[in-house]
C-alpha cells in the first residue's frame, strides 16, 4: 500500500482512496485529525511545552493543607477543593492529585476522572488568563466567533492551546446565561459582558501588560438585569422572614397545603407538583433530609435564574428555608453553576446577612429547635448536571453521571437521604406564596399552570432581557413585547426544548400547551436554523456524559450528519438516518439529555420541510467523507494536482 | 417471606421475588433479554441500553426497572429489536471490532448478541478510534478498541477484588476506561490475573496472556448455539478457572 502511494499513476491515487474506505486502519488517522477539527468546543489541550504554574507565591501544600481543612478532608469536598485548585494554579497540577487522593482516601484514577469530566478543570495549565467566549448560538448570532478569532490574532494564539508564555488561552465554552449581554466571555471564570471590537483591543492589551483581572476596568464586568416587563413576582418584595413566620405562626402542614393548593409546579421544567415532592420528602423516614437549590443554569439561553440570584437572593433562600422548616432538614445546599462565579460573593454575603438577622442558623426567628443552613457548591461546566440526580452526584463530589430512577431524589436523594431539589425560581416562588397567600399566586395563569413565568428572551429581537408572564400567554405577545419582527421561528426550552415555526405562534406558554424552562431563543428570516440545529448538535456531543450508547454514540452520529447536511452533502437517506437514531435516543437514553439531545433536528426536519428539501443532495446516496479531499494527501505526496488527480 | 409474583414477557408468565428487576425475574425462568453491561453477580448498571424492553407504552431497561405486578413486558416487538441492532452498530463503530482478526471471536457477547439480534452490517460510519493497546502486564493484556464502556471491571475490581483497578475517565464519546496506576498502565498496577475483574470482560478487551487461540474457532461458546441459550460468557469464563 505504501508503495502505492508513490506510483504517480492516477489509478494509484484511486486505490489509496479505495483503501481509505475499506483499510480501516489507513483511515484512521484521518477520521481522528477531522473529528479534533471541527469539535474544538472541547478544548483539546494540545500544550507541547509545559508552563510554569500562575501565582505561586504562596506553597501550594500550605494552600492544599488549608484548603483540605476547610473541607473537612472529606472526599465528597473532592470537587469543592478541585475548583478552588484550578482557579489559583490554572490547572490541578500532577503534586495536587496525588495530595488530594491520599487526604481524602481516593484512587488517584478516581480524581483524574473526576478532573476529565468536568469542562473547568484542566491537568495542563491554561495560563494566568484563561478565556472562554460564550459560544451558544445567540452569541455566535452576535458575532461571538469572529472577536474570539480576532483576539486570538491579536494575541497570537490558536484557539484553545494555551500560548507558550504562559499566559494566556483563547477558548469557546457552551451558553454562559449572558444572551442578553452583548458577546460575553468568561476571563479565569468571572463574565465580561458587551465585548464588541474596541474591547476585544482593550483586553488584548491588558493581557499583554498582565494586568490582574482585579484591575481591569470595572463597567467590563457590569451585567445588567435587563427586566422588560414585571409581574407579580418581580414587583414583589418579599424575603424578609415573612414566609418563615407564616410557616411558625401556621404550622409545616398548613404551610405545606397552602403551597399544595397554590398549584405550584417546578420551574425547572419537567412540571412536577412542588408541595407533593416535598410531601412524598417529609414522609421518607431518615434520620437526614436536605433541601437543594439547582441553580446549574445551564440550558441554552436561560438567564432568568441569574437574575433572580442576583437581586432576589433572600428570596431564595427563604424558599429554601421554608422548605427545610417542612421537611425537617438542617443543611442545604445551593448549587451554582461555574459560570456564574462572579455572583458566590454577593450570595455568600447574603447567607452571612441572614445568619444575623436569624433568619438562617441555629433556631430560626428564635424557634428552638428550628436549625438550617445553606453551603454554595459550585459547577465546573457540565450541563448534565442540571439533571437532578446528576447535580447529587456532582454534589458528593464524583462525576456528574445521572442515577438510575427509581429510586428518586425525593427518597434517595443527596447521601442517599430524602431529599428535595428545585430550581431557583421555584424557591422564589414557593417563599412568595408562603408570604402572600394562596390567591395571590392561583388567580395568575391557567387552571393547569398557575401563577407565572419569567422568560429569558434573547436572540433576534429589539429588547433582549426577562419578561414575566402569568402562564397562557401566546408566542406572538412576547414576540410583539420585545420587538421581533420577520421572525422564522422560536426555539422554546432550550438546546433540549422545541422549534416553534410561525404557524404555532398563537400557542400558549404553559405546562399543558409548550412547555419552557425559560429559554426564548428568536430567528428571524434572515437566519440559516441549520446552523442553530449545528450549534444544539455540538453542543451535546460537547455535554453527553458518555454512560450510555444512545447518546454517547447516536449523538456523535447525529452531530455529524447535522454538519454533512449542513454542508449540502446530505441525502434523503441521510435524513431517514437523522430520524431513526433521533428517535432510538428519545426513547431509549439514560437519561432527559439525551431524550432531548435530538429535539432541534427532529423539530427542523418536521416543521421546516421546504427548508430540508433545499439543502438536500441530488444524490440519493452520498459518502460520508469527502471522496475528492481525502486524496489531498496523495496529491501532496505525488506533487500532482491535474484533473485525472481530482474525482469530479 | 419473599413476596414473589407474576409478570408476562411478550404473552409468557412467569414470576417474581420480591427485590427482582424484570431481568432478574427474566434470567430466572430463562427468557433471554439481549444483554451486555448486565452481570447478575453485579448492581444493575443500564449503560448499553441492548436490554430494552417496552411496559405499558415505555421503554426501559430490563436490567433496572423493577418487577410489579401484572406488568406487561415487550421483548422482541419489532421496533424493540431493531433499537437493539442500531444499539449494537453504534457500540460496532464506536470501537475497533474486527472479528476476523479477533482472539475473542466466537466467544465474545457483542458479537453474539449481533448475531442474535440479526445484525448484518456496521450500518453508521466508523470512528476508527486510535486506542493504543496495554501489554505491560505479564499476565493479561488491555485492548482498549474493544472495550464497550460497560465497566464490569471497574465494579468487578472496586466490588469483589477491593483494588479499585480501574475507572472512566472522560466525558461523552472521549469516555474511556483507565487504570489507577503510576504512569496509567496495568503492569504498575496490583491487577492480577485471579482478579474477578480479569473475568468480567464480555468483549475481548481485557484477555489472558499465554492462552491464544487454544481453543479452536468453531469450537467456542457461540459457535455451536446462540447466546440466547448458552448465556453469558462471563458465567463461563468462571467455569474454566
Amino acid at each position: 500500500m505504501r508503495r502505492a502511494i508513490y506510483n504517480q499513476t492516477v489509478s494509484s491515487i484511486l486505490y489509496n482512496a479505495h483503501s481509505r474506505v475499506f483499510g480501516q486502519w489507513r483511515t484512521t488517522c484521518i477520521s481522528i485529525w477531522t473529528r479534533s477539527g471541527t469539535n474544538r468546543i472541547s478544548g483539546v489541550q494540545n500544550i507541547t511545552k509545559p508552563v510554569t504554574i500562575v501565582s505561586a507565591q504562596i506553597n501550594p501544600d500550605n494552600f492544599l493543607t488549608e484548603l483540605l481543612a476547610a473541607n473537612r478532608h472529606d472526599p465528597g469536598q473532592l470537587l469543592q477543593c478541585l475548583h478552588a485548585i484550578q482557579y489559583r494554579y490554572s490547572c490541578i497540577p500532577p503534586q495536587a492529585i496525588e495530595r488530594l487522593a491520599s487526604a481524602l482516601g481516593l484512587t488517584r484514577a478516581h480524581v483524574e476522572s473526576v478532573i476529565s469530566f468536568y469542562a473547568f478543570l484542566h491537568t495542563t495549565p491554561r495560563g494566568q488568563f484563561d478565556i472562554l467566549f460564550s459560544d451558544n448560538i445567540t452569541d455566535y448570532m452576535l458575532g461571538s466567533r469572529e472577536l474570539m478569532l480576532w483576539l486570538c490574532e491579536r494575541l497570537g494564539v490558536e484557539p484553545g492551546v494555551p500560548r507558550a508564555d504562559g499566559r494566556v488561552t483563547v477558548d469557546i465554552t457552551p451558553c454562559t446565561g449572558m444572551c442578553d449581554q452583548g458577546v460575553s466571555l468568561l476571563v479565569n471564570g468571572i463574565a465580561v459582558t458587551q465585548v464588541d471590537d474596541k474591547r476585544v483591543v482593550v483586553i488584548a492589551d491588558l493581557v499583554e501588560k498582565a494586568v490582574p483581572v482585579e484591575q481591569w476596568p470595572r463597567e467590563f464586568f457590569t451585567i445588567q438585569n435587563n427586566i422588560f416587563r414585571r409581574d407579580r413576582m418581580l414587583f414583589s418584595d418579599t424575603g424578609k422572614g415573612e414566609a418563615l413566620r407564616a410557616l411558625l405562626d401556621n404550622g409545616a402542614d398548613t404551610l405545606l397545603d397552602v403551597i399544595e393548593k397554590s398549584g405550584l409546579r417546578g420551574r425547572g421544567g419537567a412540571g412536577f407538583y412542588t408541595a407533593l415532592k416535598w410531601r412524598i420528602c417529609k414522609q421518607a423516614e431518615s434520620d437526614t433530609h436536605y433541601v437543594i437549590c439547582n441553580a446549574d443554569e445551564g440550558e441554552p439561553g436561560t438567564f432568568k435564574d441569574r437574575v433572580l440570584l442576583s437581586s432576589h437572593s433572600n428570596c431564595v433562600f427563604e424558599g429554601m428555608t421554608l422548605c427545610a422548616g417542612i421537611i425537617g432538614a438542617k443543611q442545604g445546599y445551593l448549587y451554582l453553576r461555574g459560570e456564574y462565579l462572579y455572583l458566590r460573593g454577593q450570595l455568600e454575603q447574603i447567607l452571612a446577612q441572614r445568619r444575623e438577622k436569624g433568619l438562617l442558623g441555629s433556631n430560626i426567628l428564635g424557634q428552638k429547635g428550628f436549625d438550617f443552613d445553606i453551603e454554595i457548591h459550585m459547577g465546573a461546566g457540565a450541563y448534565v448536571c442540571g439533571e437532578e440526580s446528576a447535580l447529587i452526584e456532582s454534589l458528593e463530589g464524583k462525576r456528574g453521571i445521572p442515577r438510575i430512577r427509581p429510586p428518586f431524589p425525593v427518597t434517595h436523594g443527596y447521601r442517599n437521604r430524602p431529599t428535595v431539589v428545585n430550581n431557583v425560581e421555584t424557591f422564589t416562588a414557593a417563599a412568595k406564596i408562603a408570604s402572600l397567600g394562596v390567591d395571590w399566586f392561583r388567580d395568575m395563569g391557567t387552571v393547569q399552570s398557575s401563577g407565572t413565568r419569567l422568560l429569558s428572551v434573547s436572540g433576534d429581537c429589539a429588547r433582549p432581557g426577562i419578561y414575566e408572564y402569568p402562564f397562557g400567554i401566546t408566542v406572538q405577545q412576547v414576540l410583539d413585547d420585545c420587538g421581533a419582527t420577520d421572525t422564522q421561528a422560536v426555539q422554546m426550552a432550550g438546546a433540549a426544548g422545541s422549534m416553534i415555526p410561525p404557524a404555532h405562534f398563537e400557542r400558549r406558554i404553559a405546562f399543558e400547551d409548550v412547555a419552557t424552562g425559560g429559554s426564548f431563543m428568536i430567528f428571524n428570516q434572515q437566519r440559516n436554523l441549520f446552523e442553530m440545529v449545528l450549534n444544539f448538535a455540538r453542543f451535546f456531543v460537547h455535554e453527553s456524559c458518555g454512560f450510555c450508547t444512545p447518546c454517547r454514540v447516536g449523538g456523535s452520529l447525529l452531530k455529524d450528519l447535522v454538519e454533512k447536511f449542513y454542508k449540502g452533502h446530505a441525502s434523503r437517506h441521510d435524513v431517514e438516518e437523522m430520524k431513526n437514531i433521533g428517535a432510538l435516543m428519545q426513547r431509549s437514553s439514560h437519561c432527559g439529555l439525551g431524550n432531548t439531545a435530538p429535539n432541534p433536528v427532529l423539530d427542523l426536519l418536521e416543521h421546516f420541510p421546504d427548508l430540508v428539501e433545499q439543502h438536500l443532495s441530488r444524490d440519493d446516496y452520498e459518502p460520508a467523507f469527502d471522496l475528492d479531499a481525502s486524496l489531498q494527501q496523495a496529491r501532496m505526496i505525488t506533487g500532482r494536482d491535474d484533473e485525472g488527480a481530482h474525482i469530479r | 417471606m419473599t413476596y414473589s409474583g407474576t409478570i408476562k414477557i411478550d404473552g409468557r408468565t412467569i414470576t417474581f421475588e420480591q427485590g427482582d428487576t424484570i431481568m432478574d425475574a427474566a434470567l430466572r425462568a430463562g427468557e433471554y433479554i439481549p444483554h451486555l453491561c448486565h452481570n447478575p453477580e453485579f448492581h444493575p448498571h443500564g449503560s448499553c441500553r441492548v436490554c430494552i424492553v417496552e411496559v405499558n407504552g415505555r421503554q426501559a431497561s430490563a436490567c433496572t426497572l423493577q418487577a410489579v405486578d401484572d406488568m406487561e413486558v415487550i421483548n422482541q416487538s419489532e421496533s424493540i429489536v431493531e433499537q437493539r441492532r442500531s444499539l449494537l452498530q453504534m457500540l460496532f463503530v464506536e470501537g475497533n471490532h474486527v472479528c476476523p482478526g479477533c482472539e475473542k471471536s466466537g466467544a465474545c457477547q457483542l458479537q453474539a448478541v449481533a448475531y442474535y439480534t440479526g445484525m448484518l452490517s456496521p450500518r453508521y460510519t466508523h470512528f476508527f478510534p486510535r486506542r493504543p493497546l496495554d501489554a505491560s502486564h505479564p499476565d493479561a493484556v488491555i485492548d482498549f478498541d474493544r472495550c464497550i464502556l460497560c465497566e464490569l471491571c471497574v465494579r468487578a475490581s472496586r466490588d469483589v477484588d477491593r483494588k479499585n483497578v480501574f475507572a472512566f475517565s472522560g466525558r461523552g464519546i472521549n469516555s474511556r476506561l483507565i487504570v489507577n496506576s503510576p504512569g496509567g498502565i496495568l503492569g504498575n498496577s496490583d491487577f492480577a490475573a485471579t482478579d474477578k475483574a480479569a473475568h468480567v470482560c464480555p468483549v475481548g478487551a481485557i484477555l489472558p496472556k499465554h492462552r491464544g487461540y487454544d481453543q479452536p474457532i468453531g469450537e467456542r461458546l457461540y459457535d455451536k448455539q446462540p447466546v440466547s441459550i448458552v448465556g453469558d460468557v462471563a458465567a463461563h469464563e468462571q467455569d474454566e478457572t
